[in-house]
């Protein structure tokens, strides 16, 4: 155990937690944007940014990545920190305009738009807070959709940016995503997703359509459980 | 070639190599590293072979890396026994004939060597070894000695130590001038813990452009928790205009090598990575020739020496993205994977390649470590400046006199580098600026020519030493453009990972080009400043958080160029073609109609013998009227 | 080169890296070398080959500037952009390359003979500015001197 302040509040936590996990388990809220419980932190958005000072030395990190350790003081609205923050958002809402999510962020964290940064116009909502591609990646094991290019230009999606062929429907990182980007369109008996259709199988005992079957052949893939045994939905089961 | 595993097999070896460098009968070596390929060296190689078959002579022809006054390639050393080593600058192939004459006649006529080396430094063991047992012959007398030419005389050759000198080929060579002989020491005589404790105390700091001190790196990968730990050098030298690492590599890949063995023993290293950039085709293939030769002794792979110390090496190359110079991108990148940085909390030398503990050092740091081991941390540290001990490479170029390579000690002041080193701005211009650290550092002014090139004065101005790259500007250069070509560059070579970087660099290039196209607004400035911090402190790696640095400087010392570019849309260095106007001066135009002939939209018009006019709808100002005109006849305001 | 060719020549250049997956790079790299960009189908060949999800290789592949998933022209014109080349003018030199070959930087003539790219650095910042094509390289160029040189190839 180490422990540690935090806003002027001296805190406990298990060695090898990270700063985020902690303050949320002691009800100090920090945004963030690309962090969910499933997937590990990359510390891309940067909006979890605290001040941290160890022995000397100040810096700003990333709560979501930095270690807690013995003695160290964390400030989790300095100056600095909201600076970040103002910055990360500004830019976020000229990258996606159209997002709702960001608005709403930005309003609760009472950061206004910079109108010098023109808006983009062809990212839709997505921010590359990469939670889809490593849901499907590390979550699913199906790695449909992955980071392409680099710098303004890198973007998600299935290789080439075409109809994805591998892709099993399951809707992982729709789910996922933090700004409603991607886009999943479910009637009854059908799903589309990535360019791709799929047929949705209907469960034995009550007749929903609960699941695509490309995804229940995957999971029979890779467990060995007959399709039989799966075409079952949870209710049910 | 039998494996060395006494100190008398390396001795043996050394003797060999001597009767190379300096051997009974006449060699020829040509300057065979990039910078002299590009000037046409390969050419005059191929013309003194065919010339020395052709007369049926027994000259040795060899070849050797950059010696770093690039100006002057293609370079000819020719050293006859017991003479002085003349150097023949800036040789084409039609020139071949005529020094092969001088070597068979013995005598100088026409083509006069550019200087003159009496003897060999071999830095490694302390002393200079003559060419020649007696005087200089009189007629050589005349030759400038390489000590007195103004580019060589405030330089000293410690991490170049071999470029340009000896055969990168020969290992012989490389073990004659002291090679492997630190590595022997230091695998018999020294423990882990005392090499350490020797990098500490010479200072050597990280030349890749961090600075951090190379003994305390090691120190704390040698306590890291781990029986699997790497060596790792950065090769990946991405400034552009810097290609210090590149002449190493390609000069005396040995140095680095041997540099890294040492390294890995002390440290606990078996296997260890050179990533070497993808644009580097010459080091990579330098630097294998070198790895194969140095396993073929047994100086690489088991049983070192007879030690019982195993360590091999290999070459990873990077497929282009200036972003794997940044330490936690080149690992990833070694993994097969898109380089990508991390956030480094918790450090590489503790969890790195393969999250196993990684000591990463750049090519110039390794090639300082058998120089240390060899003379010692107190001679290494009486070297330099207070804290910035060693030397430091540098490229000089840009607009300046004597562009090249060079090598001084830490602590000169920098007037003399761009004076007497650089011998001025051409064309009696005045110097404006140094760019020193690439996309990452800074300006340094006229008000700065005094200051000390060190680590730390160079950070206390706003700037940075980074890996050693020195681009002087002019008058003619406009500081807006330099800022957004940096910052354009940043924004092509930016991973895209974290938001302030990817999102902030291109808006920030957004705002500068709007200024460099006469569109920059009131507050830009403002914005391009209070953006900056934000970079400083969000950004996810050292590219994004030093991105604002040449915008910074910039501003700092030449804000009345961009309040020109804002308020009044004008260009003063005459640059940024949106807010140029290009004039034929009444008084100088002579009406020759040389520019008229150039024009591409010929938009010039004019009677022969009399001032011609510029159309100012059709003009798209190239300048290539302003690029052929003799007479100076056109004006850009 | 029918797909049967092309997976023989993949199959080889996987071979000889022993089918390491943490050399991914190295083989992308043999591949560019070998057919001079990366066609998809080798990418989707070296996926099943050597059973890496096929996000990954393209991942890779648009990632560094050495890779090319667009053939090339029969002569790469690299114009250094680096900062001295960018000091010595090398701007214009790009413009009136555009100029002359009709195209945008980036971009491949119609007739296939041309591909423009920007290239940092070549490293001979004494010859600034400097035009590479097709790996000649042309020092101190000057603008006029572009058609002439254009001519040779």
């Amino acid at each position: 155990m180490v422990s540690f302040i935090i806003d002027g509040k001296k805190v406990e936590a298990e060695a090898g937690a990270n700063v985020l996990q902690v303050a949320r388990a002691n009800n100090i809220p920090i945004p963030t944007l690309c962090c969910h419980e499933s997937v590990a932190p990359s510390g891309a958005c940067r909006m979890c940014v605290v001040e941290v000072k160890k022995g000397k030395r100040t810096r700003i990190v990333t709560s979501c990545l930095y270690p807690v350790d013995e003695g160290i003081v964390v400030e989790t609205k300095t100056d600095r920190v909201l600076n970040v923050r103002r910055l990360v958002m500004q830019l976020l809402m000229a990258r996606c305009p159209e997002s709702d999510v960001l608005k709403d962020m930005a309003k609760e964290l009472g950061i206004e738009p910079q109108p010098a940064f023109h808006p983009d116009t062809d990212k839709g909502k997505c921010v590359l807070c990469r939670l889809c591609v490593k849901a499907c990646e590390d979550v699913v094991g199906v790695s449909a959709i992955g980071l392409s290019g680099r710098g303004k230009n890198k973007k998600v999606g299935a290789p080439f940016m075409e109809d994805s062929k591998t892709c099993i429907g399951c809707g992982a990182c729709a789910y996922i995503c933090p700004t409603e980007h991607i886009l999943m369109e479910s009637t009854d008996s059908k799903r589309k997703i990535w360019g791709r259709t799929f047929k949705m199988q209907a469960c034995d005992k009550c007749g929903r359509y609960f699941a695509p079957i490309d995804q229940l052949k995957f999971i029979s893939d890779k467990t060995g459980t007959p399709m039989t045994e799966l075409a079952v939905c949870m209710s049910c089961k | 070639m039998s494996k060395i595993n006494t100190l008398e097999d390396l001795n043996k070896a050394a003797k060999r190599g001597l009767e190379s460098i300096i051997p009974s009968k006449t060699k020829v070596m040509v300057g065979m590293a990039t910078s002299g390929i590009a000037s046409g060296a390969q050419e005059v190689y191929n013309a003194l072979a065919e010339e020395i078959k052709k007369r049926k002579l027994d000259i040795i022809l060899s070849k050797t890396g950059a010696m770093g006054m690039d100006c002057i390639e293609p370079l000819v050393d020719v050293l006859q026994p017991n003479k002085p080593r003349l150097a023949y600058s800036k040789v084409t192939a039609k020139k071949v004939p005529e020094i092969i004459d001088q070597i068979v006649k013995g005598a100088i006529n026409g083509n006069k060597p550019a200087y003159r080396m009496d003897e060999e430094e071999f830095i490694c063991l302390g002393e200079k070894k003559p060419y020649l047992k007696g005087p200089v012959p009189k007629d050589l007398e005349g030759i400038p000695k390489i000590g007195d030419v103004s580019f060589y005389k405030k330089q000293m050759k410690l991490a170049t130590r071999n470029c340009g000198m000896i055969n990168f080929e020969s290992i012989d060579e490389y073990i004659a001038k002291g090679g492997y002989f630190s590595l022997h020491k230091a695998l018999t005589k020294m423990k882990q813990d005392e090499i350490i404790d020797e990098i500490i105390a010479s200072g050597l700091r990280g030349r890749g452009g961090g600075g951090f001190p190379a003994g305390i790196k090691w120190q704390t990968c040698r306590r890291a928790h781990g029986d699997i730990k790497y060596v790792i050098c950065n090769g990946d030298e991405g400034d552009p205009g810097a290609y210090m690492d590149r002449s190493v590599m390609e000069g005396d890949p040995h140095s680095v090598i041997e540099g890294m063995i040492i390294g890995a023993y002390a440290i606990g290293a078996s296997e260890g990575f050179i990533y070497v950039r993808n644009e580097y085709p010459l080091a990579v293939r330098n630097l294998q020739r070198s790895l194969d030769q140095a396993r073929e002794y047994g100086l690489l792979g088991k049983n070192i020496l007879n030690t019982g110390f195993d360590f091999d090496l290999k070459i990873g190359k990077g497929a282009g993205a200036f972003v794997c110079g940044e330490s936690t991108a080149l690992m990833t990148s070694l993994e097969g994977k898109a380089g990508e940085p991390r956030a480094k909390y918790i450090h590489t030398v503790e969890h790195g390649l393969w999250d196993r503990p990684s000591n990463l050092n750049n090519v110039e740091t390794w090639a300082n470590v058998p120089a240390i081991i060899s003379r010692g941390a107190k001679w290494f540290s009486s070297i330099g400046c207070k804290n910035n001990s060693g030397t430091k490479v540098f490229c000089l170029v840009g607009k300046i006199n004597n562009i090249g390579m060079v090598e001084v000690p830490m602590g000169i002041p920098l007037k003399e580098i761009i004076y007497e080193i650089g011998g001025g701005i051409p064309g009696g211009k005045k110097y404006k600026a140094v760019q020193t650290g690439g996309p990452s550092g800074g300006c340094l002014p006229d008000s700065l020519i005094d200051i000390s090139v060190d680590f730390d004065s160079l950070w206390d101005a706003g700037s940075m030493m980074g890996s050693g790259g020195m681009i002087v500007m002019d008058e003619t250069t406009c500081m807006v453009d330099i800022a957004r070509y940096f910052i354009d560059f940043l924004e092509f070579e930016s991973c895209g990972k974290c938001v302030p970087c990817r999102e902030g660099v291109k808006r920030m290039n957004e705002i500068l080009q709007d200024i460099c196209n006469g569109e920059g607004k009131e507050g830009d400035i403002e914005l391009l400043e209070s953006m900056s911090q934000g970079l400083v402190d969000g950004a996810l790696c050292a590219l994004g958080s030093t991105a604002a640095n040449p915008v910074l400087s910039t501003l700092k010392y030449f804000r009345d160029e961009y309040m020109a570019h804002v308020r009044d849309k004008k260009c003063p260095a005459g640059v940024c073609k949106a807010l140029i106007r290009f004039s034929v001066s009444d008084e100088k135009c002579t009406g020759c109609g040389v520019c008229l002939k150039k024009c591409p939209t010929e938009c010039i018009s004019g009677e022969k013998k009399k001032t011609h006019v510029i159309d100012q709808t059709k003009c798209i100002k190239c300048g290539v009227c302003k690029e052929s005109c003799k007479f100076d006849a056109i004006i850009v305001e | 080169m029918t797909a049967k060719t092309k997976k023989i020549t993949v199959k080889d250049i996987i071979k000889k890296y022993g089918g390491d997956k943490t050399a991914m790079i190295a083989i992308l790299q043999d591949v560019q070398e070998e057919f001079r960009y990366l066609p998809k189908a080798a990418l989707s060949s070296i996926s099943k080959q050597m059973e890496v999800p096929l996000t990954r290789i393209y991942e890779i592949a648009t990632f560094y500037n050495a890779f090319s998933l667009k053939q090339r022209g029969k002569n790469l014109v690299e114009v250094c952009a680096g900062t001295a080349c960018h000091v010595q003018g090398a701007a214009r030199l790009m413009d009136r390359m555009e100029r002359d070959l009709a195209i945008k930087c980036g971009e491949t003539t119609q007739d296939k003979m041309f591909t423009l790219e920007e290239v940092r650095c070549l490293g001979c910042c004494s010859l600034a500015p400097v035009v590479r094509i097709s790996g000649d390289i042309h020092p101190n160029l000057t603008q006029d001197e572009i058609p002439k040189i254009l001519k040779n190839y």
